[in-house]
């Protein structure tokens, strides 16, 4: 399934490395990286493809929340279908 | 393909300005359900419920999660329980407390249809049936009332409305240690809808299948967030943009709908275009009005504004979604909007404003606090205006009133979460006991004959 994987929050070291490494970790791949500045907000764009991973959506949803808590950042999961519904005619 | 500003768009509405689902509502029809007695019936319909709707919550709950978009409530419709108790209607509560166990441990907060449809004339089991709906909503926690009293087709049972009245008092008088809660949950309607997935007035017709999931979006935040960056654009550009968010939100309630009726094998009934609004700030229906230009809602200017926003929100969410039904507009709730509630403490608004205003939008007089001591022909009065601009209009209109126990003019109530808070509002003092008295049909008016 591919899915969006967005970090957002004030800009820090290590950021992209810790997210990858989580990715790695759980078989996800990487197929798209985008960042942005917005304001002083930092937002990092994936587009990503979890067929390989054995971990449940639901479950890979709430680790990179906590994730994100850990690195005082937001970090979410969504399956593409939300933005595809919402932003294509 | 979506570019990264969309992408961050969709998770600053939720994150920024309140985009929800406001509701995923399963519709449960109970006509399976009816025995020889009320309380094999009442074990039928508990069986039914606990066994169709098993999966809504947990599975409500992974497609907010997948998706990353709320999912407020998760509600339960059914078939009208007047119906399903015909052969014993005095026994009518046994259902409704057994639907509310169901709801209780199905972990919804509300279950809708503890109803009648006497649109044109009340069979005495249903007299019946009416009468046990204080007492019901008095000592059950989440099921909800609704009562049609009227239609374009079939005209207004005014023996209906007159009895109305009345059971407003009551129910006000039985949960009069909540400030009269119980009438929070009750809802007379005008053209009442079979697939509304909205409390209190959800309920599931009988013309509809055997389940059916229909979602209520929401969104009156990103639709305010919208109109800010157009702050001086006409109101043809206001219309569009207001088009252009209700598109996006209601495409996000049309794949909830789809992805939910799927996992749950049920059918998909219907997205609900309305804007909701809640007591927080920022998830406004008044402060759009109020973004649109006027000082306060409740202002000269204020039906007009209404007009428009009601109408641009359906010609953007029909666009979106294969299929429109429901109430479909923006809600105008007194209580449960914290610009209503603050143009209302300031005197701002008033309810002949209220009423004005449901002419053109898409339910309404909708929890507003009257005093206690408001007698029962002035609710049915109140109750008739209502019914008659929905007749009349070929739209459907609805009271949701509470006579506040009690209370006067400048006293408040305060129901807590969802239900907001609202001051009580002065009603007109002129009596209409003779007309109501008099009961029978307002007929149907002349456009009814269409075949």
């Amino acid at each position: 399934m591919r899915a969006v994987v967005t970090v957002t929050g004030t800009d820090r070291r290590g950021i992209i490395a810790k997210v990858s490494g989580f990715l790695y970790e759980h078989n996800i791949n990487i197929e798209d990286i985008s960042q942005t500045i917005l304001g002083e907000q930092f937002a990092m764009i994936m587009m990503v493809d979890t067929s390989e991973s054995k971990e449940n959506f639901v479950s890979l949803a709430s680790q990179l929340e906590e994730l994100g808590k850990e690195i005082g950042m937001s970090v979410r999961i969504q399956h593409e279908d939300i933005f595809n519904a919402m932003h294509n005619i | 393909m979506f570019s990264k500003f969309d992408v961050i768009e969709t998770i600053d509405m939720v994150e920024k300005e309140h985009l929800d689902i406001r509701t995923v509502t399963m519709g449960i029809s109970l006509l399976s359900c009816i025995r020889g007695s009320a309380e094999e019936t009442a074990q039928a319909v508990y069986d039914r419920v606990m066994k169709k709707a098993e999966r809504l919550v947990p599975t409500a709950e992974e497609l907010s999660l997948e998706y990353g978009i709320p999912i407020v409530n998760k509600r339960v419709s059914v078939t009208p329980v007047s119906l399903i108790t015909a052969a014993f209607p005095e026994k009518s509560a046994l259902v409704g407390k057994a639907l509310d166990r169901a709801a209780r441990e199905l972990g919804i907060d509300f279950l809708g249809g503890y109803s009648a449809l006497v649109h044109k004339g009340t069979a005495d089991y249903e007299e019946v049936f009416l009468k046990t709906i204080p007492e019901v909503l008095a000592t059950t926690e989440r099921l909800c009332s609704s009562v049609n009293v009227g239609s374009s087709r079939s005209g207004i049972n005014m023996d209906a409305v007159r009895t109305m009245g009345q059971i407003f008092l009551d129910t006000a008088y039985l949960t009069k240690d909540n400030d009269s809660l119980g009438c929070a949950k009750l809802v007379v309607f005008c053209n009442a809808v079979e697939d509304n997935p909205f409390m209190a007035g959800a309920f599931h017709g009988t013309g509809e299948a055997d389940t059916v999931i229909n979602v209520g979006i929401s969104g009156p935040g990103v639709v305010q967030h919208a109109l800010k960056f157009v702050p001086d654009a006409d109101l043809t550009d206001a219309a569009e943009t207001i088009k252009r968010t209700a598109f996006k939100i209601t495409r996000a309630g049309q794949l909830i709908a789809r992805e939910a009726s799927k996992r749950l094998q049920a059918r998909f009934g219907i997205v609900d275009l309305s804007l909701a609004p809640t007591p927080a700030r920022g998830d406004s229906v008044a402060h759009i009005l109020e973004e649109l230009g006027l000082e306060v809602v409740g202002g000269h200017g204020t039906t007009a504004a209404l007009a428009m926003l009601n109408d641009a929100v359906k010609k953007g969410g029909v666009m979106a979604s294969s299929r429109v039904g429901g109430l479909s507009g923006a809600f105008i709730p007194v209580s449960e909007d914290i610009g209503m509630i603050e143009s209302a403490q300031a005197g701002k608004i008033s309810l002949d404003k209220l009423e004005a205003m449901t002419c053109v939008c898409s339910v309404g007089l909708d929890m507003i606090a009257i005093p206690g001591d408001t007698p029962a022909s002035t609710i049915s009065a109140i109750i008739a205006d209502e019914a008659a601009i929905g007749m009349i209009n070929n739209k459907t209109t609805a009271v949701r009133i509470i006579p506040a126990y009690g209370k006067k003019v400048g006293d408040e109530v305060s129901f807590g979460g969802l239900l907001g808070r609202a001051p009580v509002m002065p009603v007109h003092t002129g009596s209409a006991e003779k007309f109501i008295s008099r009961g029978g049909l307002i007929p149907a008016p002349i456009h009814s004959f269409k075949n």
